[in-house]
């Protein structure tokens, strides 16, 4: 290396707790490094030495096969260790807290805990009781940045932008951490969000945040770029406030006819597992405008980038 | 700070490289040119047209990026970018020129050479580098040399090109303020 690196570094986070912290710059920082990573997991031997002798723990607090094995692989490809703290065999039901069970683990040497868990603020709480780098892998309601991060990766590789485009969520928006995370990623990158869904699910307090909120998906369908369509958990359907499958369908569901009213490139997205048939028509999840399996193939490289930020921002933090 | 090369000497000093490569390529193996981000790309890619006025024709052209391979990731913390390897040829087999603009502690080598090996298996790889400056802290020499000189490990050695700094040129600096 000749020049000194003397600029100023975009990123210095050792946490990734929601997209609601970063600045623009940041987001943007991500999705570039990210893009470098898209490279590793092409080649023959699909490893980059970035994190090794490392370790990363899984510390996964509700059931998450699929961002859980997300991960796993991304701290695998930057040769980490990696360990998995499932709940089942732990002793949090036996009464030990969070943060107990943290410590414990940190104090046999960790770098990197992600964390799911089913509180909003568990992974702040966290990072507050834990020195080394924590990231959020979805905590309740609140935030799950990796896959906003994804989603926006996925978005600019797409349409080349998100500036200036209209991007509508669609589904029980009041109950998910990956709208809630959405809205503020696609909002700082310039984007115009429209939420969509029952007014039981779609609260009007989200046009505080700037969105437009609607529960006339048709009327919106020609104007979007982007369609994301939410999971609908079938267990909260016998809840209050939610409509019935076929009523929701309906009037909420993405099929092969509204797909004829969008415009003719619009990307339609969703965070999987799908429900076929619910919020989305088989024909149109496996049809040539939506990006979902494009979505987990950019997971990979979001993880990648994302670990590897806040490992690096902790090293160069100065040890005490 | 003492200027090395100004930008007619810069131009000279590539052509002296590129007329020194395409003396020693092999005739019957392909040969490929890899920069190693940033400046060795821009190297490799002006090469590129002055390997074929000294009568060589490489196959394939490619980027590396080391980052993620180097021995300091934890010393330089933040700083560190990624912007990803570009190498869509399949390297076993060539003969694989690996330029960078500063040899120093050969460090970067090092990483770019685990980096390169773990894309493929090359039947050689060479090292062309624009400055020589000495002060090698591992066994690694380079193969073509466009010029050297001598420093002291306050010294900073800069190359400037116009691609990337706007001017050609490379200069020696006494201290990152100099």
């Amino acid at each position: 290396m000749t020049a000194p690196v003397t600029d100023t570094p975009v990123w210095t986070r050792k946490h990734l707790l929601a997209l609601a912290d970063l600045s623009r710059e940041e987001i943007l920082h991500v999705l570039d490094t990210a893009q470098g990573f898209q490279e590793v997991s092409t080649r023959s031997v699909k490893k980059v030495p970035a994190l090794r002798g490392r370790v990363v723990v899984n510390m996964f607090f509700e059931d998450s096969t699929r961002t859980r094995m997300s991960f796993e692989l991304a701290a695998q490809r930057l040769s980490a260790d990696v360990i998995d703290f499932s709940e089942r065999v732990s002793s949090t039901k036996k009464g030990e807290t969070l943060i107990d069970t943290a410590r414990n683990i940190e104090a046999m040497g960790v770098d990197i805990m992600v964390l799911r868990h089913p509180a909003a603020g568990a992974a702040l709480h966290l990072s507050q009781a834990v020195d080394c780098c924590v990231v959020n892998a979805g905590d309740g309601q609140h935030a799950h940045p990796t896959q906003a991060l994804l989603d926006l990766f996925t978005i600019r590789e797409r349409k080349g932008r998100i500036d200036g485009l209209n991007v509508a969520i669609v589904g029980d928006i009041g109950h998910s951490r990956v709208a809630r995370s959405d809205v503020r990623g696609l909002q700082k990158l310039g984007a115009n969000v429209t939420l969509v869904g029952p007014p039981t699910l779609v609260p009007k307090a989200f046009e505080q945040m700037g969105t437009r909120v609607t529960s006339d998906f048709e009327g919106v369908l020609p104007e979007m770029d982007v369609i994301n369509m939410l999971r609908i958990q079938k267990e909260r359907m016998s809840a209050s406030g939610f409509p019935s499958v076929r009523e929701y369908v309906r009037l909420f569901g993405m099929n092969h006819e509204r797909l004829g009213r969008c415009k003719p490139d619009v990307l339609i997205m969703h965070p999987g597992p799908v429900n076929r048939g619910i919020e989305l028509a088989a024909d149109v999840a496996d049809g040539p405008h939506s990006s979902i399996l494009r979505q987990v193939t950019n997971g990979l490289a979001v993880r990648m980038a994302v670990l590897f930020l806040c490992q690096q921002a902790a090293a160069g933090t100065p040890v005490m | 700070m003492t200027q090395l090369l100004d930008q007619k000497e810069l131009q000279g000093t590539l052509e002296k490289l590129a007329r020194a490569i395409a003396g020693a390529a092999p005739g019957d193996v392909p040969v490929a040119l890899v920069g190693i981000r940033t400046r060795g790309e821009t190297l490799a890619r002006r090469l590129m047209p002055l390997l074929e006025n000294a009568g060589l024709s490489p196959a394939h052209y490619g980027v590396l990026d080391v980052t993620l391979y180097r021995d300091d990731l934890t010393t330089i913390g933040p700083n560190a970018v990624v912007r990803g390897t570009e190498i869509d040829f399949d390297l076993t087999g060539t003969w694989l020129v690996l330029v960078d603009d500063v040899l120093y502690t050969g460090r970067s080598v090092r990483a770019a050479l685990d980096a390169l090996i773990d894309l493929g298996r090359p039947q050689a790889i060479r090292l062309a580098v624009l400055v020589d400056r000495g002060r090698r802290e591992l066994p690694i020499q380079p193969d073509f040399v466009g010029f050297h000189t001598d420093t002291e490990a306050h010294h900073i050695v800069q190359v400037k090109l116009k691609e990337v700094d706007g001017e050609d040129e490379v200069e020696l600096h006494d201290s990152p303020s100099d």
